[in-house]
């Protein structure tokens, strides 16, 4: 019997239309655990370098992680895999909400797509009946208004349904998938879906998950969520309020958005507004949250209520979460009123709530500056917020200028010329950041930047504060009750954090320190993403309920595989391992392994060469970031290696990507602050 | 007769402070499973949320008796302007519908409060409802038989009214028959 995962996997052919039911090999779950990790290998395995974006070829998977299904709280993550139209790298975005578990319910861990659809058609699996249907009458719905579209068709209001919008139809690079509260939003990967034909996935499931140690793996349960009471009465003292409890940043929730509004950057990421959160502004949008949020929500067996059910007077109800809650309104330099009626819009066409905001941002900025001309803005209305509503409405439908905007600032701006590169200043990898420009070098977040491959900081932050407390005593009473640690070194490495002096940034973290630092922060979210474990109730939030000493014992008693932290770190380091050799294969290297020029105005050349080598090595990786032969064949990925052989890998260290990202020496201005996302 | 008491046990649902998480299916499906913990399968689940999160609607329901037949006809509540699904707060396992039967065999789902063996301080949907729209309540009442009696003299003459007093005689001497063959 399989514990935890049903052990199957649903193949599906979108160019023949065929459908198989394939079983797992149970090797496979004990070496890349599941999600992410076995999402990992089959990419590695069946979509070789040459394939592309918007090829057949390129597989589109969607995992429900290890342990979704099970009792385990806040596991219920859907794992999204393929490669991205954007970056051409691998894309592995995610979603919470009740996707995930229903498939497990259903009797699949992974849903495999591959070739192209003819026609536009949806997903139907019921249990053990999975069809193709035509979606035609869905072409151009909203993706909210197809998931309720399809439940009513199909008579099955309990079927889980995710989605696209028309963004997704049409391959716009910053499509998302939308399900509900939640979406998976980064790297385009709803063009992908879109490119394959698939309007939605709609899954209902009526059957048993079974674990292995069923006692033990329930006494965990309840111990989460008792340390879950613990913390929620023990907020942290002295961080951020987003930052002290559990959870995505409650944003929901909080009405002081002081930090968020006076430390990131308005427009496209460019101005920092100090002194904008007045009485006045807190009053106006402590009123406009309230009179939209009609509830706060979770995702399934979780009882954090990190999203909420907005519904604003004369337009559809949405769900919202997180940060997306102000990047339209700090792009466009407006209010929150305005944020949540254009983020309504947004959802339904299913994009992204970081790219999608800048890339406006970026045009108008480029219009400005008259790179854009008054013919290729023609029709565009003269009130800022209508601005941001025609531009979303060109972009999704690939309109004029939306054509090449669609495909997110670093192809716009290689497009349209004249400069415009210069304006595409807040991207790795060609993806569009978190709108923040910062003072001193950070050797934790260099390091994060440059080497995260989600390529997002909040998917691989979290562990560690960001910022050392101010006094000793302060520092002492947080590592009291700092359990989580996978050593006592990072005890003292935060208590001997200072914020001025000898012991401070740049500095200190020392190279060494920092690598660990940022190892083990990596690791933690690899663990979740293979695991279908919410980051809020574990790699994010400070002090989280799951960590590297009760995770072994959850996944042996789960999923009934023998585990120990040992074991269980090298697993998440061979499937990371392996997600970066995909990279490599694509020609990702060193070069791209850098944070947006202007992101920290003081820069040490040295300290930070110092730290890529540091962690490359660190991490079994050569000086070009190529996982080394070695060290492949210490995870057992002899394969890899093999292949980098083959393919001439290691002997050409100088290979380069065609398309480098610029430097952006230019119109790089913006003012600084202290504190990471 | 007077004095007798019984237990009560209630669980207060308060529908406003329900996220839509479900994990009162989880925690009861996996209790009730055997053994005990060993799966996971909330359509097994004795309590269910009746949940549309567009419409703003979660009902978590318990499952109470099982009804051989469905009703004669349907309500629909609208509270606050929220139009709810006909049978949205009804606790039946009935013909009408899929919910509280288990999805192999059919058989109806009842909630035993987590009674079952090994008997829970308060049942488990409670204790993992984190949010507190789930909220138990013990107390005790006294029971007067009497009432009882009176309850089914009114209810004969109620159905003597309806049918004839004979008619009813008729029924009940056919019953007390077959009863002693």
């Amino acid at each position: 019997m399989r514990y935890a995962e049903t052990g199957f996997n649903l193949e599906i052919d979108l160019s023949r239309g065929n459908i198989e039911r394939v079983a797992s090999d149970p090797m496979e779950t004990e070496l890349y655990l599941g999600g992410l990790g076995t999402n990992a290998k089959i990419m590695w395995d069946r979509v070789p370098p040459e394939v592309e974006a918007f090829s057949p070829d390129n597989l589109l998977i969607f995992a429900a992680g290890l342990l979704c299904g099970t009792p385990a709280p806040g596991c219920n993550r859907t794992i999204v895999t393929t490669i991205s139209p954007q970056t051409k790298l691998l894309a592995f975005s995610m979603m919470g909400g009740f996707w995930a578990p229903e498939l497990k319910y259903a009797g699949y861990d992974k849903i495999i797509l591959s070739g192209k659809s003819p026609d536009l058609v949806y997903l139907w699996i019921n249990n053990d009946t999975v069809e193709l249907r035509d979606a035609s009458h869905l072409q151009g719905k909203g993706a909210i208004e197809t998931e309720k579209l399809i439940q009513q068709e199909l008579n099955e209001p309990k079927a889980q349904v995710l989605s696209i919008g028309l963004a997704g139809e049409n391959k716009v690079y910053f499509a998302s998938i939308e399900q509900g509260r939640s979406s998976a939003s980064r790297g385009g990967i709803g063009a992908v879906m879109g490119d394959k034909g698939v309007k939605a996935i709609a899954v209902r499931g009526t059957g048993d998950i079974n674990i292995a140690q069923a006692e033990e793996f329930l006494g965990m349960c309840n111990e989460v969520l008792e340390y879950i009471k613990v913390r929620d009465a023990k907020p942290i003292p002295g961080v951020m309020p987003i930052l002290a409890g559990l959870g995505s940043p409650q944003e929901m929730k909080t009405h002081d958005e002081k930090w968020h509004t006076e430390s990131f950057m308005w427009g496209n990421s460019r101005h920092r507004r100090k002194g904008f959160w007045t009485e006045e502004v807190e009053k106006e949008w402590t009123e406009t949250l309230e009179n939209a949020r009609k509830r706060l929500i979770s995702c399934y067996n979780c009882p954090m209520k990190c999203g909420a059910t907005i519904s604003i007077e004369g337009l559809p109800t949405y769900m919202m979460k997180c940060f997306s809650k102000l990047t339209y309104t700090m792009a466009a330099m407006s209010n929150l009123d305005f944020g949540l009626k254009i983020a309504q819009r947004a959802t339904e066409y299913g994009v992204d709530a970081f790219s999608t905001p800048q890339v406006m941002a970026f045009a108008l900025e480029l219009y400005e500056n008259d790179i854009l001309s008054d013919e290729d803005m023609k029709g565009m209305p003269e009130s800022n917020d209508e601005k941001f509503f025609w531009l979303l409405d060109r972009i999704v439908r690939r309109e004029g200028i939306g054509d090449a905007l669609a495909n997110g600032t670093y192809w716009a701006a290689k497009e349209i010329g004249k400069g415009a590169e210069d304006y595409a200043h807040n991207n790795i990898k060609k993806h569009e950041q978190m709108p923040l420009k910062l003072s001193m070098l950070n050797p934790i977040y260099f390091l994060m930047y440059c080497t995260g491959e989600k390529i997002n900081i909040t998917q691989i932050e979290g562990q560690f504060p960001q910022m050392p407390f101010p006094t000793r005593e302060e520092r002492e009473e947080f590592v009291k009750d700092w359990h989580q640690v996978p050593d006592e070194k990072f005890k003292q490495y935060f208590l001997d954090w200072e914020l001025r002096g000898e012991n401070s940034f740049p500095y200190y973290p020392t190279v060494q320190m920092c690598c660990d630092i940022v190892d083990w922060q990596e690791k933690m979210h690899y663990i979740d993403d293979a695991l279908g474990m919410c980051a809020g109730l574990s790699s994010f939030p400070l002090k989280p309920p799951y960590h590297i000493h009760n995770f072994p014992k959850l996944i042996s008693w789960g999923a009934g595989i023998e585990m120990d932290e040992a074991k269980l770190s090298k697993a998440a380091k061979r499937y990371r391992t392996l997600v970066r050799a995909i990279n490599i294969s694509r020609g990702m290297r060193r070069k791209d392994d850098k944070p947006p020029a202007n992101h920290w105005k003081k820069r040490f050349p040295e300290l930070e060469k110092e730290l890529l080598d540091t962690y490359y090595k660190f991490k079994g990786w050569n000086r070009e970031s190529i996982p080394t032969k070695e060290s492949l064949q210490d995870l057992g990925l002899d394969y890899v290696s093999d292949d980098f052989q083959n393919r001439g890998i290691y002997s050409d260290s100088n290979d380069t990507l065609p398309d480098e990202t610029s430097e952006n020496n230019g119109k790089n201005k913006v003012e600084e602050v202290k504190n990471e996302g | 007769m007077k004095g007798k008491k019984r237990k009560i046990k209630t669980i207060n649902i308060d529908v406003d402070k329900c996220v839509g998480c479900m994990a009162c299916e989880v925690i009861c499906s996996a209790f009730h499973s055997s053994p005990k913990y060993s799966s996971n399968n909330p359509a097994r689940s004795r309590i269910r949320v009746i949940r549309d999160p567009i419409a703003d609607i979660y009902v978590p329901v318990y499952a109470g008796e099982y009804a051989v037949a469905e009703c004669a006809g349907r309500d629909k509540y609208i509270i606050d302007g929220k139009e709810y699904d006909e049978c949205a707060f009804c606790r039946a396992s009935c013909p009408s519908r899929d919910l509280f039967k288990e999805p192999d065999s059919g058989l109806p789902l009842k909630c035993d409060m987590c009674e079952s063996d090994p008997a829970q301080e308060i049942p488990l949907c409670v204790k993992w409802c984190l949010n507190e729209a789930l909220i138990y309540e013990e107390r005790e009442e006294e029971i007067e038989e009497e009432v009882k009696q009176e309850d089914l003299e009114i209810g004969l003459e109620a159905l003597a009214n309806k049918y004839g007093l004979n008619n009813i005689k008729d029924v009940i001497e056919r019953l007390s028959e077959s009863k002693k063959g």
